[in-house]
């Protein structure tokens, strides 16, 4: 199991100095001007983390995904919007292979991360998900401790050392805006944790296998206001750091806290551009009529 | 007026009004049969529940009264202390080697349906096709509905002269047998009760362990089966019982000496079990005598496990199903 780490996927140069920098809070300090000056001219940020070429995915007969095209960039945050069965959970878990467990599922055309076709044959499935992590509808922590939830990853990565184990819990913890609400009891069981709380703690433990990419399928969807309210918050704050495509049935909260948006409809994309640009222009009829309440 | 009469003729004319032409209220009649419907109803339910709980009330309160001359009759201590069971010829009764029987079997069927029944369970819930799950399950627990006695024939007749006559040992009725036996006949259980555990651990939590870069091994391993170990344990306790309450077959397949096998780990030594010993001495025994009531004394013993380990598996049982309440 100690031999994961040299099967590591590939990885952008960039990318990889980036993992040395991080862990410090402060750091974003300087990636923020970076992403400012993003924001302000935001398509020349930086290249496509995830690369979809007329990718398309099946179930047996049933199309769920269409010949979709689209990049997504490196530490933002993209949203995929649309109505119900539409296809965004299904391209959002192509991503990093859930469909596998479907046993009909089957891919089309390619789907890149950082470079790899995600669909080739070799890939190495670990590694995938462990460096395109994932937070999932409705919380699902393990029936074990909060400690142990978040030291999963890590472990089985082979890191049995405690000192080490101790530092990441607290990392991840911090991370995701939980630490302070349960330093004290980091033996008690992650079921005993609030719905938010439990979801938090779900991204804590995606970010313990340091992952590049956090993929969020409707996060806040089994969750009250003010818990939405604080993923919303972490999201904001794991955006320096993390490329975060989230799916959401919520439009107020695409527009709140993603930089760019996917609008897809009966398994095609749409339209993608600028969640102001969606927002406010959108170019197509369809986007119009679903974002402004006429249809989906 | 008083507001309720006011309300009760506004409310008809009202309906009437309304075009509800069949009247909203009972006529005193049904109101009254209703009533008394009810009533008998309660009353025979109640009796009928009753009368199911006091039936296994009374037989405890019945083993118990039989089995207290013994228990008071200063032999305890050679029940529990010798390993010498020879109740017709020397008054002798020490019951050491039937327990001694009983663990045998018991420990050992435990040991092999448990390993036997949670792997297949693990099976049937995560590795083979939904559909094909769909046919195996219930072939399994039809396997349950075999009479015992067949199981006794089987061993009696197929096991024993093989183990006589390919391995070599003096008797074909022995631990080995009477262990195999049992544990083929508690495995249905056990499966049955596991993969209904497993099963019960849900989509998203094995997603969950996907997503973090599990393997389907490190998965079940890591994940599933501690997240359902209640619901193993209690079956594990289940396909136990079955063993442990088991008489026609350990009656025919393990030889029914009554002896504290040595050395201790030989197991083609025949042995003999409590329940096996109150089955095939009851018939032979005088009523009222000092082995009539040391045999209700074994009976007593045994359902006291019984209901203990029955205790526990409901305990785990519920454990499963609040934690599945409480979603997870």
């Amino acid at each position: 199991m100690s031999d994961r780490g040299n099967f590591d996927m590939t990885v952008m140069p960039d990318q990889e100095e980036r993992t040395h920098s991080r862990g410090g809070v402060s750091l974003p300090k300087a990636e923020q001007t970076t992403t400012a000056a993003a924001e302000s001219d935001p398509m020349q940020c930086c290249e496509a983390v995830i690369r979809a070429k007329s990718f398309s995915l099946y179930y047996g007969q049933t199309v769920g995904v269409k010949d979709v095209t689209l990049d997504i960039y490196r530490c933002s945050v993209t949203s995929i919007i649309g109505p119900s069965g539409c296809g965004k959970s299904t391209l959002l878990r192509s991503i990093n292979r859930m469909n596998d467990l479907v046993p009909s599922a089957r891919a089309e055309g390619k789907l890149e991360v950082a470079g790899t076709d995600v669909y080739d044959r070799r890939i190495n499935l670990v590694n995938l998900r462990q460096q395109v992590g994932m937070v999932f509808q409705h919380p699902n922590p393990f029936p074990k401790s909060i400690y142990d939830n978040i030291a999963f990853g890590p472990r089985l990565q082979g890191i049995r050392r405690r000192s080490r184990l101790d530092e990441i819990v607290e990392r991840c913890l911090r991370s995701a805006a939980l630490w302070e609400e349960v330093r004290d009891d980091l033996k008690k069981s992650a079921l005993a944790l609030s719905g938010g709380q439990q979801q938090r703690l779900c991204i804590a433990r995606a970010l313990a296998t340091e992952p590049k990419v956090l993929l969020m399928d409707e996060p806040c969807s089994a969750l009250d206001p003010i818990a939405t309210g604080r993923i919303e918050e972490l999201i904001g704050k794991l955006r320096d750091n993390y490329s975060i495509v989230i799916v959401t049935h919520n439009m107020q909260q695409a527009a709140r806290v993603s930089e760019r948006t996917a609008f897809m409809c009966m398994g095609e994309l749409i339209e993608y551009g600028l969640t102001r640009d969606v927002f406010t222009n959108p170019q197509q009829k369809r986007t119009e009529d679903y974002i402004t309440g006429r249809f989906g | 007026m008083p507001r309720n009469e006011l309300t009760m003729t506004e409310g008809s004319e009202s309906a009437a009004a309304a075009g509800f032409d069949r009247s909203l209220l009972l006529t005193p009649g049904r109101d009254l049969a209703g009533y008394l419907g009810r009533g008998i109803g309660w009353v025979l339910l109640t009796t009928v529940a009753c009368a199911s709980v006091m039936a296994v009330m009374l037989i405890f309160v019945f083993i118990f009264k039989e089995a207290w001359p013994f228990l008071t009759g200063g032999r305890v201590m050679e029940f529990f202390g010798s390993t010498a069971w020879y109740p017709a010829r020397d008054d002798e009764f020490g019951a050491l080697s039937l327990f001694a029987g009983s663990a045998y079997a018991t420990a050992g069927a435990t040991l092999i349906a448990g390993l036997l029944g949670v792997s297949a369970a693990v099976f049937l819930s995560d590795i083979v096709p939904f559909r094909i799950r769909q046919i195996l399950k219930p072939v399994v627990e039809i396997l349950a509905a075999i009479p015992s006695v067949a199981y006794g024939f089987f061993a009696l007749l197929v096991v024993a002269p093989w183990m006589q006559d390919t391995l070599g040992f003096t008797t074909g009725t022995n631990i080995l047998n009477v262990t195999v036996m049992l544990s083929i006949m508690a495995v249905p259980t056990v499966v049955s009760i596991a993969e209904d555990a497993l099963t019960a651990v849900g989509r998203n939590l094995r997603e969950g362990a996907y997503a973090m870069g599990c393997t389907r091994a490190e998965t079940l391993v890591k994940v599933v089966i501690p997240a359902a170990h209640s619901g193993i344990i209690a079956a594990v306790i289940l396909g136990m019982m079955r063993a442990i309450g088991e008489t026609m077959l350990v009656w025919m397949a393990s030889g029914n000496a009554a002896q504290v096998p040595s050395p201790w780990w030989d197991l083609s030594q025949s042995v003999r079990t409590v329940t096996a010993t109150i089955a095939g001495e009851m018939g032979e025994t005088e009523r009222g005598g000092v082995h009539y009531h040391a045999l209700f004394a074994l009976g007593l013993l045994l359902l006291t496990i019984t209901f203990g380990l029955n205790l526990v598996s409901e305990y785990f049982l519920r454990r499963t199903r609040r934690r599945q309440g409480t979603g997870g």
